[in-house]
């Protein structure tokens, strides 16, 4: 089994230099806007040579895009940017959740040319399947993407079978004017951390806002405390199935979790993330661990400028906190495109700084995955995250990324969600956990 | 049985005097027409609804993960129930949901339903009025019921617990959010029974009630002894969608959070293993089976029930 080993192997290379280059350095920006310019100039040629060689048809030919993105806000980021492509464009678009229920039915039916999706264990699963097409030679043509993302676009074969679009982390979030005005500081320990809650309380918030109606968003808690307990590779092998769920690390990461559920949010399990994240904006929480997109419900300029973020603290010092989760989206194209040419000359644009551009414009809440995309125009949340992902020693995607989306679905999210409405009964509920594990990862 | 289905052909009258088993004449055309009849539900029957079920069956002996051909079918024998039973946490609340959902069905909107209908048809005024109140539910799209109930039930926007002043998270807590979702299954439930129990009343001869109030029967002496026993076909027809709404009762739960904490119907969890990202085809179509087999239970005792009946 080659998989496990090319999964931990990119992820602990999974550090883009490109983002830890740009940073925030004023060369960085000019670097970074020179090159930007540079590659629009590019595309732009690209796009005029698709449209004048029409004999070939290609570019005049339709291709066919599946998106997920049916938010309204990152939907128009993606017309824009498809419409800025200078290729026919026909968007289909499902709902987000449902995409990623039905790729399955969707691959194997009659899916788009092109298709979004995110790196991670399914990529390549899709990949070893043959149900996506071969992508290397669009790589070929790629610029600004480190070696780091490359790995992470590639499958067991050693074939690229993805573009990456774009990255964000997981951090804990909070509100820069009520932090100021109460004096909080970021916590570096647990201990802190716990310190912290406590004073939040007094000071009459609800210290973290929690939500698990979906049954994915505590995954991220998960992991964030396995990773600090474990460390990275820990992370990588019990994803992978190599480790035990009723071994001791594990329970620790439960037991540690129980200690601090006293400063959650209360009946998680009736609330989306949405509503937590509301919680957060509407100052009755003061922190809310969840991914970048939480910014999504925070109101453009005053309000999403006053979000800011820290990883989550350390635990053990001999761990650290260099690992982090940073789950990278991006395309695929099926396996025999009705367009194949017209489906490569797209991929090929959504690999460019100009379609990255584009795309972050309508999206604050995530940062390019290319080196070439203009920073200049980020917000400051954004140089934080490019900075904070820069920095990262080690990155993993997030549980039902990392891992068989069978365990993930029918084990992890009923589990944890046992656990969040009887935390006393660790031992049980890894003893179940593992034994339900032996008998996903048999096959 | 006799060797062909006797076809009334002839004019009734002419049918009437004719001994039982006697012969009908049946031309080249109605033979045809016969055999189109008979073979296209048979066909369509088989092909939707036995094969399907024969292919779950056949299927919850096997590990697959639905990609790739059938070569990639790896057959593991009883493995998938042993692993449902003993392995699989969520099947055990699901089982004792699907009870749950079919008594309380029974017991509360069934019989609410029933009550609303006799009171709708002694001709109050504004019967259409409440009619059409009872019976909006029903047509209503589910998206909306749940979005309906969600602005009822959410614990912090709530209009359930603004008005009682509580802090009950109706849809997160597993002690209560499967009888609140109940009560809004009920609620849908109640209407649709009161509709076809109210069309069945309509049918009801009304000489048959002057008779009994003339014999001097009151109001609920005439019910139960004279208008009930007349409704049975339609009493059977409460009964037997009752069972089947409790049986695939499962939209409602999938959209407040995929039949997941509290929520579990086996309905949802097939569709989790099957349907979903998860792709468990072997062990979904166990579960399957299993809702199949207690499907079978009902469907055995109604139709025996019923065939008794007829007999009689």
């Amino acid at each position: 089994m080659s998989r496990p080993r090319s999964e931990s192997e990119y992820l602990a290379h999974l550090i883009p230099p490109s983002v830890a280059a740009a940073g925030l350095s004023r060369r960085g920006f000019l670097k970074g806007t020179l090159s930007a310019g540079a590659a629009v100039s590019l595309s732009s040629l690209l796009a005029a040579c698709g449209g004048g060689d029409g004999g070939g048809g290609s570019a005049s030919q339709e291709v066919t895009f599946g998106s997920n993105q049916s938010d309204a806000v990152p939907k128009k980021a993606y017309a824009d940017m498809l419409a800025a492509s200078g290729l026919t464009v026909k968007v289909n678009t499902v709902d987000h959740e449902g995409f990623q229920e039905n790729i399955n039915n969707y691959l194997q039916g009659n899916p788009d040319d092109v298709f979004t999706w995110f790196a991670g264990y399914r990529m390549r699963f899709f990949a070893a399947q043959g149900l996506v097409g071969d992508l290397s030679d669009v790589w070929g043509g790629l610029s600004g993407f480190s070696e780091a993302f490359k790995q992470a676009s590639t499958g067991d074969d050693g074939k690229q079978y993805f573009v990456p679009l774009t990255i964000y982390p997981w951090a804990i979030f909070y509100r820069k004017s009520v932090w100021e005005e109460k004096g909080y500081q970021p916590p570096k320990t647990l201990d802190e951390l716990v310190t912290l809650a406590k004073q939040m309380q007094k000071d009459g918030l609800v210290p973290i806002a929690f939500a698990d109606k979906d049954g994915w968003p505590a995954m991220g808690t998960f992991d964030q405390l396995n990773l600090r307990i474990n460390g990275y590779q820990f992370h990588v092998d019990l994803m992978a199935g190599k480790q035990a769920w009723d071994s001791p690390q594990v329970k620790k990461v439960f037991d540690t979790w129980r200690g601090l559920l006293p400063y959650h949010q209360k009946d998680a399990l009736g609330r989306d993330w949405q509503e937590a994240a509301q919680s957060l904006l509407k100052k009755e929480s003061g922190m809310y661990l969840l991914g970048m997109f939480v910014g999504q419900q925070f109101p453009k300029g005053k309000e999403q400028d006053d979000l800011d973020f820290f990883a989550f603290p350390e635990i053990d010092p001999a761990i650290g906190t260099g690992a982090i989760e940073a789950p990278i989206d991006g395309f695929m194209m099926r396996a025999k495109p009705k367009n194949e040419e017209g489906a490569k000359q797209l991929l090929k644009y959504l690999g460019t700084a100009k379609a990255e551009n584009i795309a972050l414009k309508a999206d604050p809440t995530v940062i390019g995955a290319s080196s070439e995309a203009d920073t200049a125009s980020y917000t400051t949340l954004q140089k934080k995250a490019v900075e904070f992902i820069g920095s990262a020693e080690s990155i993993a995607q997030f549980l039902d990324r990392d891992t068989r989306p069978d365990f993930a679905a029918t084990v992890m999210l009923p589990g944890i969600q046992s656990f969040l409405k009887n935390p006393n009964d660790v031992d049980g509920l890894t003893k179940s956990l593992e034994s339900q594990k032996k008998s996903i990862f048999t096959s | 049985m006799s060797d062909l289905p006797t076809v009334p052909t002839a004019p009734a009258e002419a049918a009437a005097p004719r001994r039982r088993g006697g012969r009908v004449r049946v031309t080249g055309t109605d033979r045809i027409f016969l055999a189109l009849m008979v073979i296209i539900p048979t066909v369509m029957v088989v092909g939707w609804v036995w094969l399907p079920a024969i292919a779950s069956v056949v299927l919850s002996f096997a590990r697959w993960s639905g990609v790739g051909g059938l070569d990639t079918i790896q057959w593991i024998g009883t493995e998938n129930y042993k692993n449902v039973f003993t392995n699989y946490p969520p099947f055990a609340p699901a089982l004792r949901h699907n009870v749950i959902w079919l008594v309380f069905l029974f017991v509360l909107p069934t019989l609410f339903g029933i009550f609303l209908a006799v009171l709708l048809d002694r001709e109050l005024r504004g019967t259409r009025f409440y009619q059409t109140a009872f019976f909006l539910p029903v047509v209503l799209s589910l998206a909306l019921i749940g979005f309906i109930w969600q602005l009822i039930y959410s614990r912090d926007q709530g209009l359930l617990n603004a008005v009682l002043g509580t802090q009950v998270d109706w849809y997160g807590d597993s002690r209560v959010n499967l009888w609140a979702v109940l009560v809004a299954a009920g609620w849908k439930h109640a209407g649709y029974i009161m509709l076809l129990y109210l069309a069945g009343l309509k049918g009801v001869d009304p000489s048959l009630r002057e008779a009994a109030t003339v014999d001097g029967a009151g109001q609920v002496r005439t019910f139960f002894s004279v208008v009930l026993p007349v409704m049975r076909p339609i009493n059977i027809i409460v009964i037997v969608v009752t069972v089947i709404e409790s049986l695939r009762a499962f939209d409602i739960v999938w959209v407040i959070n995929k039949g997941t904490n509290g929520l579990e119907l086996i309905s949802t969890l097939v569709t989790a293993n099957v349907v979903g990202e998860a792709s468990r085809i072997g062990f979904g179509s166990a579960l399957a089976t299993i809702m199949l087999v207690i499907s079978l239970v009902f469907i055995t005792i109604f139709l025996s029930t019923v065939m008794r009946g007829e007999r009689r």
